[in-house]
């Protein structure tokens, strides 16, 4: 009996913590701005981010051919329904004139406001690096300094444009080019802010580094540029964490995220976003995975009007690996559209899929995910396991697995389940005492702990407290 | 003056169809009894009315508990009350572990007051007592970390039943056919342990179609439900006739009980 027992405390779910903290991301900053550009885009807001940034010419040509791109591009006729005036958005707002190094040189209001987020608790309890964006621009930004002398680089991509300019040319815009898609162009148009990463050869990152995004402003749309490089054996775990507070007009979080994994390198990034109810969150995701490395996506989506999101791994070298684990909680109003591409471009690849949705209050939530297997992929491996969760008769849940062959010799599995909460399962409950919320409050974290308990510790609390208020009903 | 668990004159109907009509029996705290009777009788039917589950419409009788009527309170209120039941086919919760099912119960159940969100008993208590009783129960310590019911054999979903008896320490038990799907050890085991536990703490309603049980458990009186009904109380005498000769005499002894028990049969066939 040498084992002992525990008992998760991030399931001792009816806590208090969760009923006072509704208002938790709710909240809104008054703040002064330092320049804001009129509403809309056009080419001439467009250049004007340009002469702000005081860009290379290069960046300039990328941005108007990406606008044209976008203006091009129809809206994707599937997913979910995007009714977005592009008019009646504001595409960049400096919140302020310099990036801080430390908190106290970071503008009071904004300082306070990811204090109540607690982000600078977090960093001093367990990150190696933190990036904080706030509207447009990362108002702060730190890195481990052991870290910083084994050469990691931890920045925001505007400051990558002019330091780290070779670098960053060799893979922005590469893994994800702005005809991508619809999104991906208007990104490549508007981009601001958001993280550089390069983790050089053999350097392993323990402790993770995170980005924390927020959109302040109403009718604010943010559009941050995240490149992580993973050198040969490096590794990383990297967190974003997203939140707005509620305004009654609709908004824009489009952001394009580029990974590249080298040879035996290893990348876990981690979203935790619960996105105020009026947040069109259209974002594109994709890594490229290249011998024996390791790509990891764990996404948690939660919140937003729609989201539309599909992580991808594209496994170019034999040994590569890609593993997505997505969560979506759709409540009132809400349509999640997220989840997953695997691509099998060489020989024993291997990928999984693991996609937990839960659908409340007429909430609906799509899997949508394809595993393609190019040919040459000899001896590939695809795993893919999606399972829905419909809490009441209200919600609804779709699921669109693509899968595409083009070689004989590979493996690929497929499972869906959807259940309803069952009654059975809350009269158990139940009969032992649990009240009807407490016990489907219980069979809902049961049902994502799969993925949660991948989660380091904070993150799993994080994520089991953003649930338990998602169950509550409120959000913020 | 001691606890009494009256069933007044239940019906219950299942999807419309009437499964129960009109039983009856009595238990006083500290009491065995044993429910007996054929497949399909309704033996079940009885715990789950008792318990409320809502596919079990009540549509006549009451279950009082003391001067309370059960009948109108929630499953998570009659629990609290002091009910319980262990399930003849007990729900599998996936990703909640056992530990942390029961921690939240036993909080609940001990605190029937207890509001959401307020405390639940200290992780350190409820770990000691939790460790002494599964080893009590000789059941491995890694079960509590196992999802509750989730691929459970049908032995340790009986003895994941048997541990939460001896957690909630309920006034009144239901245990139904708690000792299928066991082998003679373990039969023997549960059937010891529920003596323990039970004995006279509680008032016990045994469903079974085995001996040992009984054996441990002498009933101070054995109901025999056919078709719907208790048609025969009598003391542990009875039990012993039923397991030796079968139901044949009660059949014949009360055709339209038996007639009305095939009916239900085939209409769920
Ligand atoms: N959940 C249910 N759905 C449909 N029919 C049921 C259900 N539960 C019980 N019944 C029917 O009620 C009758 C009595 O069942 P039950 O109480 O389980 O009997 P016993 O436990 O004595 O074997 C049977 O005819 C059975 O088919
Ligand atoms: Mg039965």
């Amino acid at each position: 009996m040498a084992t002992d027992i525990t008992a998760t405390p991030v399931a001792d779910l009816p806590s208090n913590a969760g009923i006072g903290e509704i208002n938790k991301y709710n909240f809104r900053t008054e703040t002064k701005g330092v320049f804001k550009a009129r509403k809309g885009i056009d080419a001439e807001i467009v250049h004007q981010i340009s002469d702000l940034k005081d860009e290379p010419d290069w960046m300039r040509e990328f941005r108007q051919e990406s606008l044209r791109i976008f203006e091009s591009k129809p809206m994707p006729k599937w997913g979910g329904d995007i009714a977005i005036d592009f008019q009646n958005i504001y595409y960049y707002l400096k919140p302020t004139d310099h990036q801080g190094k430390t908190w106290e040189d970071v503008p009071q209001e904004i300082k306070d406001t990811f204090e109540k987020l607690g982000i600078p608790e977090a960093e001093r309890k367990f990150l190696a690096g933190v990036k904080a964006q706030f509207e447009s621009e990362v108002v702060y930004g730190s890195l481990q300094e052991d870290l910083e002398k084994k050469g990691v680089i931890f920045t925001d991509t505007d400051t990558a444009v002019r330091e780290h300019s070779d670098l960053l040319r060799e893979y922005f815009g590469k893994i994800i080019p702005p005809n991508d898609n619809k999104f991906a162009a208007l990104n490549s148009a508007v981009w601001s802010g958001g993280s550089f990463i390069y983790v050089p050869k053999g350097v392993s990152i323990e402790f993770p580094l995170q980005a924390y995004f927020r959109i302040n402003a109403e009718s604010m749309g943010q559009f941050e540029r995240t490149l992580i490089i993973v050198d040969e054996g490096a590794q990383i775990h990297y967190v974003e964490g997203c939140t707005a507070p509620m305004y009654s007009t609709e908004s824009l979080h489009s952001a394009v995220v580029e990974i590249s994994v080298r040879k035996g390198g290893r990348c876990r990034y981690t979203t935790i976003q619960n996105w105020a109810n009026n947040i069109y969150n259209l974002v594109t995701k994709r890594a490229m995975a290249y011998q024996d490395a390791t790509m990891e996506w764990i996404d948690g989506n939660l919140g937003s009007k729609l989201t539309m999101k599909y992580p991808a791994v594209y496994m170019m070298e034999p040994g590569a690996r890609g593993e997505i684990l997505s969560i979506a909680f759709s409540g009132q109003g809400q349509h999640q559209d997220a989840g997953a591409k695997l691509v099998h471009c060489a020989p024993n690849t291997t990928g999984q899929i693991i996609s937990k949705s839960i659908s409340k209050d007429g909430g609906r939530s799509s899997y949508r995910g394809l595993a393609r297997m190019e040919k040459g992929a000899k001896g590939a491996k695809c795993n893919v396991v999606c399972d829905a969760l419909i809490l009441d008769p209200a919600s609804r849940s779709d699921t669109y697995p693509y899968i595409e062959v083009m070689e004989q010799d590979v493996s690929i599995g497929h499972e869906a389940s959807v259940s309803r909460i069952g009654e059975e399962q809350l009269f158990y409950l139940m009969s032992r005492g649990l009240s009807e919320q407490e016990a489907s409050a219980m069979i809902v974290n049961g049902f994502i702990e799969p993925l949660v308990k991948e989660l380091p510790m904070e993150y799993a609390v994080e994520m089991n407290r953003l649930i338990q208020l998602q169950m509550e009903g409120s959000v913020g | 003056m001691t606890d009494t668990l009256r069933i007044e004159d239940l019906h219950v109907a299942v999807e419309g169809k009437p499964i129960l009509k009109g039983a009856s029996l009595t238990i006083n705290r500290g009491e065995t009894h044993a429910l007996m009777g054929p497949n399909g009788s309704g033996k079940s039917t009885l715990g789950m009315a008792t318990m409320g589950h809502p596919h079990y419409e009540v549509t006549g009788g009451h279950v009082w508990l003391n001067d309370v009527d059960l009948l109108e309170l929630d499953a998570d209120e009659r629990a609290r009350s002091g009910v319980f039941m262990a399930f003849q086919r007990p729900m599998a919760i996936p990703g909640v572990k056992l530990a942390d099912f029961l921690r939240h119960a036993t909080t609940n159940v001990r605190n029937p007051d207890r509001q959401e969100g307020e405390e639940l008993i200290p992780m350190r208590e409820f770990r000691k007592e939790l460790k002494s009783k599964m080893e009590h129960l000789q059941i491995d310590m890694e079960f509590a970390r196992r999802y509750v019911n989730d691929g459970f054999s049908g032995g340790e979903m009986k003895r994941a039943e048997i541990l939460q008896l001896a957690m909630l320490q309920p006034k009144f038990a239901v245990l139904d056919e708690t000792d299928s799907g066991l082998d003679a050890d373990a039969v023997r085991l549960a059937s010891e342990s529920i003596a323990e536990i039970g004995g006279d703490k509680m008032g016990l309603l045994i469903i079974t179609h085995h001996d040992k049980l009984l054996e441990h458990n002498p009933p101070d009186f054995t109901h025999v439900m056919l078709g719907g009904r208790i048609v025969e109380t009598g003391g542990i005498e009875l039990a012993h006739e039923l397991h030796e000769r079968g139901y044949e005499r009660i059949r014949e002894e009360y055709p339209e009980a038996a007639a009305e028990n095939r009916e239900m049969a085939e209409a769920s066939a």
